[in-house]
């Protein structure tokens, strides 16, 4: 891998950025999640609804192979990134982290200036060209750049929760990767902020891939072009969650196909 | 107090405002609570002055007899032999300050990869927590056991007392206290930035160095120069290692004077002059000890 591939600019074009293909996901010997195959289709927004516990989360964190940090993680099936299974033997789960950025449920800059937190993936890769144009651009995008432009020395932790978490996705965005997987990246903010990360979500999709994972069914009316719904079934005492249904948002909400997703959109379990 | 404690009681202990006048929201300061606030307030204040007495007295004592030997003669001069007249304790300080550097020299690395292990690669093996039992013992350890046990290593080996043997014996009870420290400073580094540097890409070396320690600096820095406070002071461990000497130190395998070694032996001596060096030399160790702790408070300071 050189460092130009993974600044290169993703190219919007149909098809499935990522290929997900999951069987079983276990956590030790709990079956947290099943039979979960869904294709995050590129230059879209793809969102993950379900009832806490439905393992929405799970699979969003399995597709850059975060969840390698928890132990007792296995996982049964494939997951297909560009055609490559990102779960191969050979396959170096930095690397994958490098193509596939998250953004995470609370903000977490790191504890440096608002200019460091978003060079850091630069530094990270190496990047030879104009850091502070990058940096500029990042922040822009993030649609934080007019309100940090003077404070660039800042502390990234001294902005509100909003700010930080706009940081958050410029420092995501910086090196642009080609998929961004976005964790409930607005359940720690007020709403005001929340409209902004959502409108944010809408104008990043033109050039990345988005994967949405949010508790809230709105949002992803709002902004999910796809719309995966998850749910759990409790059974043998365990919780294990599966998919349901995916489709265009519309459909999902509008016209479900299943039983299950017809009761959660109608608001009879959540 | 169960009674008290039933739902009528409070009704009538505080004014309900039901008989037409509205409730006092005054201070009384002879209600019950409000005495013994003042009691236990003042109580507090007494405890306190009582605690600081020691201290300030020591500090006032040492200002009134070392402070007249505070000039340039007592920095750059050698200690006087017997009946001599002036004369300075150069020589100490420059022997406790290089005794301590070569201490922090050779604890600072090993004690900040032992917390890197311990705080980020293996925190729950077996060998974790052996080592952190193991530092927690040494934290505690009877420092004249430092000095013979390196006594035993390096000075017998060497063949003679060294600034190096003294530096020895000070890095090992500096070890146990930054290793712990700076495990804790890690380990209070929040999971979700570690998270997120994971999420960009890093590799578990690129987490430690561009995220956990950058973040904990502040607070590993505050442990290192408390405990080289602590080290400074220090005489028993020096006592079977840097020995003492009345010249300069040209070489660090050469034994050294130190301050603290310079009081113990100036003090008991029968000159007037010796004795006001010892003075001399406590208010300058103090003064040495009270820098480290002030500078640490300074550094370890939130940096935003």
């Amino acid at each position: 891998m050189t460092n130009a591939s993974v600044l290169e600019k993703p190219t919007a074009t149909a098809g499935a950025a990522i290929d997900c293909n999951i069987d079983k996901i276990y956590y030790g010997k709990f079956l947290a999640v099943r039979d979960s195959n869904i294709a995050i289709e590129k230059g879209k927004i793809t969102g993950f609804i379900g009832p806490s516990g439905c393992g929405k989360s799970t699979v969003l964190r399995s597709l850059n192979r975060m969840n390698d940090l928890i132990k007792g993680f296995k996982l049964e099936g494939n997951v297909h990134f560009h055609g490559q299974e990102i779960y191969d033997k050979g396959v170096d789960p930095v690397v994958v982290r490098r193509h596939i950025g998250m953004v995470f449920q609370q903000p977490n800059p790191f504890s440096m200036s608002i200019f460091d937190n978003v060079a850091f993936g630069l530094k990270l890769n190496r990047f030879k060209g104009d850091v502070e144009e990058r940096v500029q651009h990042a922040l822009t995008r993030a649609a934080l750049w007019d309100e940090v432009k003077d404070k660039l020395k800042a502390s990234g932790l001294s902005l509100s929760g909003g700010q930080q978490q706009r940081l958050c996705i410029a420092r995501a965005v910086a090196t642009q990767p080609s998929v961004l997987l976005m964790d409930e990246p607005c359940s720690a903010l007020d709403p005001i902020a929340t409209r902004r990360v959502e409108e944010l979500m809408l104008e990043l999709k033109n050039d990345y891939t988005i994967a949405l994972v949010t508790h809230n069914m709105q949002q992803a009316r709002r902004v999910a072009d796809i719309t995966a719904f998850f749910s759990v079934d409790i059974s043998q005492g365990g919780r294990t969650g599966h998919l349901v249904e995916v489709g265009p948002t519309d459909q999902i909400f509008d016209a479900p196909q299943e039983k299950l997703t017809k009761q959660y959109i109608g608001g009879e379990f959540s | 107090m169960a009674f008290e404690a039933s739902p009528a009681t409070p009704a009538m202990a505080i004014p309900s405002g039901s008989d037409g006048k509205p409730p006092s929201l005054g201070y009384n300061s002879f209600e019950p609570r409000a005495l013994w606030n003042l009691i236990l307030t003042l109580g507090l204040w007494a405890v306190a002055a009582l605690g600081a007495t020691p201290l300030l007295s020591v500090l006032y004592m040492l200002i009134v007899k070392g402070g007249a030997r505070l000039n340039g003669e007592l920095f750059t001069e050698l200690p006087p032999a017997g009946f001599e007249m002036g004369g300075g304790i150069g020589n100490a300080i420059q022997g406790t300050l290089v005794t301590v550097a070569i201490a922090s020299l050779i604890s600072i690395p090993i004690a900040l990869f032992a917390a890197i292990y311990l705080a980020e690669l293996r925190p729950l093996s077996r060998i974790s927590s052996v080592a952190r039992f193991l530092a927690k013992v040494l934290t505690g350890f009877p420092s004249i056991l430092a000095g013979v046990f390196v006594y035993a290593a390096v000075v017998l080996l060497m063949g003679s007392y060294s600034a190096l043997a003294g530096g020895v014996a000070l890095a090992v009870l500096m070890l146990p206290t930054i290793t712990l420290t700076a495990e804790g400073a890690m380990h209070m580094v929040p999971q979700r930035m570690k998270d997120a540097a994971i999420g960009m890409g890093c590799t578990n070396t690129q987490v430690v160095w561009s995220v956990t320690l950058p973040t904990a600096l502040p607070s590993i820095v505050t442990g290192i120069i408390l405990a080289v406070a602590r080290v400074a002071g220090e005489s028993a461990p020096l006592l079977f290692t840097a020995l003492f000497s009345n010249y300069w130190l040209r070489n660090i395998t050469e034994p050294t004077a130190s301050l603290s070694i310079l009081i113990y032996n100036f003090s008991s001596m029968p000159f007037d002059n010796q004795i006001e060096l010892a003075w001399a030399a406590s208010l300058v160790l103090v003064m040495i000890v009270l820098g480290f702790n002030i500078l640490s408070r300074f550094i370890g300071r939130p940096q935003v």
